[in-house]
């Protein structure tokens, strides 16, 4: 199949190569949470919420009592794809995302500030097409800044990968589904560091290389489009007090 | 980087899901036109002074796939509906029209029309999608249009009446073909359009078969008596018609009684002649002659742009059995002092079979009815010919061969019906300038650089050389033999250094990968590659330096490898032999030259080889593989026989299958993921079912529970009949699998097992000149040994295991056409030659039995009783396959042995078939 249109350079979905699906992120979106977001690329949606920061609850899940603790769920929809199928909670690729996330945001999060407090993530994709990982964060990122918890930086994420010979910039289901490697990236913008970095296949050296660096863009933009958001919610509630 | 853009969601109903796909809508595509200042700037844009900018519809782009690539059409705007559609017809003119869309001497340019915002279509209620896409089609034109602005003009082609009419309507500027092309007033390509346009066999072209709305379109043909009366008072002149083989639309007629050639313009004063035809001329009057000189040199240029076409055999030369050639050779300068004619009356017909396809058409309606269709040959000097057939679906695409039946004064083309179908898509095309250009300067000679390169190793003064069939001119494996101080042999296989001059992402490059393979039939090969790479450049030939990949062993006289390595090398080959000629030698007992004993040494080690691998469970099978003489002259078959193996043979390929064991153990230890490798899988048992059933008939027990158990139950299958093993290993052979590539990382390890080799890994390393796996496993190697960059196509998973399946569809379809032409070829042999012969039989049947003829290597059935009498009086035994007739001791059993009676019959005119009966 061809997955960038060799004549135009166009993708299925009529995207350039390096180009990201439309981004939408709102904040508040949960009234009952501390904080809460919503975020969309293209068709995949995920919605966040964030609990805290408050007192541990079990104090045996403590590991030190310097640091905040952060725990983080995370769940599909059983909606959320096509085929409507009933998902077990916790199984392996839920708990393993979950993991990732956690430790991404954990990254951000100067939980040196809240000892002895907890802090909760809840994350559930709503409609899942491709890149539900990088959108996970991104929409935690959102949530933990509706929620004031303090952070280092915005940690923004997005993936790439390389088919038909061509590194392509957030892939969405038809894309990820074609079986080429698939760099997931997460990044603080600020501070130009990396604190994720997943791939499940082989590729060069070289070509790596341009692959990474084409997901860091993405979430450099990612992160532009996430302060407009959050920025646009101040001026709001600016407005709304003044 | 992100544009604001708009998006629709395209709902595609499934079956079950409901698959919603993101479909952006853009504001930033260039229309690709020079005199645009909006858009953005284009590699290859629409030139700013185009008399007009053509868009074209799909069927526009099907049928007259030829004009399009005439270079006086250009300009030519192809809306991305346009190219889905024609993808989802017809695979093979989509991959001629994208060749155009990326040639840059051509301005065809590629609209994303589906990802515009001003040209995106929306499906309305009950609008069908071929009414949505022709919507689409005059939307962007009209876009285009306003676009533009009215300096510019552009037009929809299109041959849809309803379309046209609609375009009319919305203000478009809309022509059909014929009427464009006949705006352009060129003479020539008006000539090429109406044969393509009344190719397009559409509606009207059938209703034209009433009688009422018939034209003549030819002058009648004289009757014979006539025709003899002004041959012999000179009036008319009697010769050979040859066709010009690069303008079908010329030809010339070879005349004893002016000693000249006369030269025949346009098919109406061609007058239905075909190529080999005795016919009769008439000169025209000498003021017309001069016409012929814009002819000739439009001719002329179309020599130079195919030079390469020239293909095989007696074929390469169309005009030498013309007696007359030696005259008319020598005033081809002088051209425009040749007599110019018209065909008056056909003396002789040449009329054969075609091998060829149907032109791409629509599906009718009510596809169950009789179709019309143009068959279209792949010989250009054979005009289309129409044929009627009630299977157009099983015919499009596919290669037949048609034979002509008639050619009414009526009918522009001949007509025709359908011989054989050779099930393949197989590209007889030549290849194209942009291919040929990436051919290095020709005559090829070694350079310094190549010397000097530190990969590359000086074996010039190794005595290398090359056991072939006879005839080969493709010679892409030679081997050296040398015994070392320590009693051990240095052995090496060198192998063409094809990707030295096949470089990835080349036309070339993609050419062959798209050919896959070159393509034996007989009397003609359809070349991977072009004949100066495959019969010069790459060719290991005596007595050149020649750049080879090596692997090279150290081997212990009892065959044993010690080390194994690989190099790119220049060799000089000392011998080019046939394997009888090798064979002779080592038999030779009083030839004691060092290239005998090389040969001698080669041949025993080949024999432990061999004997180890038959150890291992390897299977011996056999297959029939038939060889034919041809006729250069007629094409016709002289004789055939069984392709003789000799021991010869049978060490190359035992050196070929190491080498490529060893290729294959380097390459997959580099590159575990993405090697190209080549599997048996083993048979299962119910495959192996016909082959046990006739086997225990004969109370043969076969072990099938592993390649080497049946090895050895092969082996051991032995009676009084010296030809009982071969037939069981046929029997056997047709049992199995084919072999094919695959790509190590979509299969376990387990997986890559070669059941008929018993190797644990194999794949193809010595045929990079007429095979693409073994060009890619070539690149694979060089890669593993860091000498060159492992190319994208590797990095990318899937496209690595679509090339693996590209390459299995091609060599199946290359074995199905080689089987096809031996099929004709041993109709046309057994035509004028029945005969009678030993079978055996393979098969029982309720009424016959199969027999297979080893001597030919066919098989057909035979008839005990009349066809549609169910075989009342013969009575069969599944479990002994056997046939008895009750009452009498005449039965037939399996695997006995038959005379039979070989005999073509015509039981519908122009439907030979070949006939087997009981003696
Ligand atoms: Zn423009």
């Amino acid at each position: 199949m061809e997955y960038v249109n060799p004549l135009t350079g166009f993708r299925v979905d009529g995207r350039r190569p390096n180009e990201m699906r439309q981004l939408k992120g709102e904040v508040g979106v949960v009234a009952r949470a501390d904080g809460s977001a919503l975020f969309e690329m293209g068709n995949t949606r995920v919605i966040a919420a964030v609990y805290g920061p408050r007192e541990v609850q079990n104090k045996g899940q403590q590991v030190n009592s310097k640091d905040a603790l952060v725990r983080c769920e995370y769940r599909m929809a059983d909606f959320s794809t096509g085929d409507r199928r009933r998902k077990p909670k916790g199984d392996r690729r839920s708990t393993e995302i979950s993991l990732v996330i956690r430790q991404t945001m954990e990254a951000s999060i100067l939980t040196h500030l809240m000892p002895r407090s907890q802090i909760d993530i809840f994350v559930q994709v709503l409609q899942a097409d491709g890149g539900t990982r990088a959108a996970c964060i991104n929409a935690a990122t959102l949530a933990l800044a509706d929620a004031g918890i303090p952070m280092r930086d915005i940690v923004t994420s997005c993936s790439a990968g390389y088919l038909c010979s061509t590194p392509l910039l957030d892939l969405n289901y038809i894309e990820d589904s074609a079986g080429g490697p698939d760099v997931t990236v997460g990044f603080l913008t600020k501070m130009d560091k990396v604190t994720l970095l997943q791939m499940d296949a082989k590729l060069p050296m070289d070509t790596f290389e341009t692959v990474m660096d084409l997901a860091i863009e993405g979430c450099k933009a990612i992160a532009n489009y996430i302060r407009e958001v959050l920025l646009e919610n101040t001026r709001r509630l600016e407005c709304q007090r003044g | 980087m992100l544009q604001s853009k708009t998006f629709v969601k395209k709902t595609r109903a499934g079956r079950v899901q409901k698959v919603v796909r993101e479909h952006y809508l853009r504001d930033d595509i260039s229309c690709g036109a020079a005199s645009c200042s909006t858009c953005g700037a284009v590699e290859h844009p629409l030139s700013a002074d185009a008399a007009a900018i053509l868009v074209v519809d799909t069927n526009v782009v099907l049928h007259q796939i030829d004009l399009l690539e005439n270079p006086a059409i250009d300009d030519v705007v192809l809306l991305s509906v346009v190219l889905d559609e024609v993808k989802n017809k017809n695979l093979a003119v989509f991959n001629r029209i994208k060749a155009l869309c990326s040639n840059k001497a051509r301005r065809f340019f590629v609209f994303t029309n589906e990802h515009h915002r001003d040209t995106y279509v929306k499906e309305m209620v009950g609008e069908s999608p071929n009414d949505r896409n022709d919507r689409a089609i005059r939307v962007a034109t009209r876009w285009y249009q306003s676009h533009l602005g009215e300096n510019v003009k552009v037009l929809l082609i299109t041959n849809d009446r309803d379309n046209k009419r609609k375009a009319i309507e919305e203000g478009i500027n809309a022509e059909t073909v014929e009427s464009y092309v006949r705006s352009l007033a060129q003479p020539g390509l008006l000539d090429l359009v109406v044969v393509s346009t009344s190719g397009d066999v559409t509606m009207e072209d059938v209703e034209d078969l009433r009688p009422s709305k018939k034209k003549v379109i030819y002058s009648e043909h004289k009757p014979m008596s006539e025709i003899t009366a002004g041959l012999r008072c000179g009036i008319y002149h009697q010769g050979k018609l040859r066709v010009n083989r690069y303008n079908p639309f010329e030809a010339y007629v070879g005349s004893e009684s002016i000693g000249d050639e006369i030269v025949i313009h346009g098919r109406s004063n061609m007058n239905r002649a075909f190529d080999g035809d005795i016919v009769a001329v008439e000169l025209l009057p000498q003021d017309q002659w001069h016409e012929s000189k814009s002819f000739i040199a439009d001719d002329d240029e179309d020599d130079e742009e195919d030079v390469h076409l020239a293909p095989n055999s007696a074929d390469d030369a169309p005009r030498k059995a013309n007696p007359t050639q030696s005259t008319a050779a020598s005033s081809a300068d002088s051209v425009s002092s040749r007599p110019v004619g018209r065909v008056v009356g056909i003396i002789k017909r040449n009329w054969n079979s075609y091998c060829g396809s149907l032109e791409p058409m629509p599906m009718p309606a009510g596809s169950g009815g009789v179709a019309h269709a143009l068959f279209v040959s792949k010989d250009r000097r054979i005009p289309k010919i129409r044929i009627q057939t009630r299977q157009l679906g099983n015919l499009l695409d596919k290669r037949i061969i048609v034979a002509v039946d008639s050619w009414d004064v009526l009918s522009r083309y001949p007509s025709g019906h359908y011989v054989v179908l050779i099930e393949n898509d197989i590209n007889t095309r030549p290849f194209s300038t942009q291919v040929l250009a990436c051919l290095p300067p020709l005559p090829w000679t070694l350079s310094p650089e190549d010397l000097a390169n530190p990969n590359r190793q000086d074996l010039r003064h190794v005595r290398v050389f090359s056991v072939d069939p006879p005839g080969c001119r493709d010679i892409d494996d030679a081997l050296h033999c040398t015994p070392l101080p320590n009693g051990n042999f240095e052995v090496g296989v060198h192998i063409a250094d094809v990707t030295n001059f096949v470089h990835p992402g080349t036309p070339l490059d993609e050419e062959a990968s798209q050919r896959g393979t070159s393509v034996y039939l007989v009397g003609q090969r359809i070349d991977m590659l072009p004949k100066p790479l495959t019969e010069d450049v790459c060719s290991l030939r005596a007595d050149v330096e020649r750049l080879a990949f090596s692997v090279i062993w150290e081997m212990t006289p009892h065959a044993d490898i010690i080390s194994t390595r690989y190099t790119k090398s220049v060799i000089k080959s000392c011998a080019a032999m046939s394997y009888v000629e090798a064979q002779a030698r080592m038999d030779d007992s009083r030839l004691v030259d060092p290239l005998t004993v090389d040969l001698r040494n080669l041949n025993s080690l080949a024999k432990i080889m061999r004997h180890r691998r038959c150890e291992r469970g390897a299977l011996t099978l056999a297959s029939a593989e038939v060889k034919f003489e041809i006729d250069s002259e007629t094409h016709d078959p002289l004789d055939i026989g069984i392709y003789q193996i000799r021991e010869a043979n049978q060490m190359i390929e035992e050196f070929m299958l190491a080498a490529n064991i060893s290729v294959a153990e380097k390459i997959l230890k580099h590159f575990p993921l993405c090697s190209l490798l080549r599997r048996h899988p083993s048979p299962t048992k119910e495959m192996l079912e016909p082959l046990l059933r006739t086997a225990s008939s004969v109370g043969l027990n076969l072990d099938v529970s592993s390649s080497k158990a049946l090895a050895e139950s092969l082996d051991n299958a032995k009676n009084d009949d010296p030809y009982f093993n071969k037939l069981i290993r046929i029997l056997a052979t047709r049992c199995m699998t084919q072999a094919v590539y695959f790509c190590s990382g979509d299969l376990t390890f387990s997986e890559y097992y070669h059941y008929g080799l018993a190797a644990s890994l194999y794949t193809h390393f010595t045929s990079p000149i007429r095979r693409y796996a073994d060009v890619i496993v070539h690149r694979l190697l060089a890669a593993a040994l860091e000498i060159a960059k492992l190319p994208p196509l590797f990095q990318d998973g899937p496209q690595l295991t679509g090339v693996a399946d590209n390459l299995n569809y091609r060599h199946r379809n290359a074995q199905m056409a080689s089987r096809a032409s031996v099929e004709l070829h041993t109709l046309i042999y057994f035509r004028t030659r029945p005969m009678d012969t030993e079978a055996r039989i393979v098969k029982i049947k309720a009424n016959g039995f199969i027999v297979f003829v080893p001597k030919f290597g066919i098989e057909g059935p035979i008839y005990l009783t009349p066809k549609g009498d169910k075989g009342g009086d013969w009575v069969v035994d599944e479990v002994h396959q056997r046939v008895t007739k009750p009452g009498t001791n005449v039965s037939y059993a399996v695997l006995q042995t038959v005379m039979i009676h070989m005999e073509v019959v015509e039981p519908q005119p122009h439907r030979p078939k070949l006939q087997l009966t009981l003696i």
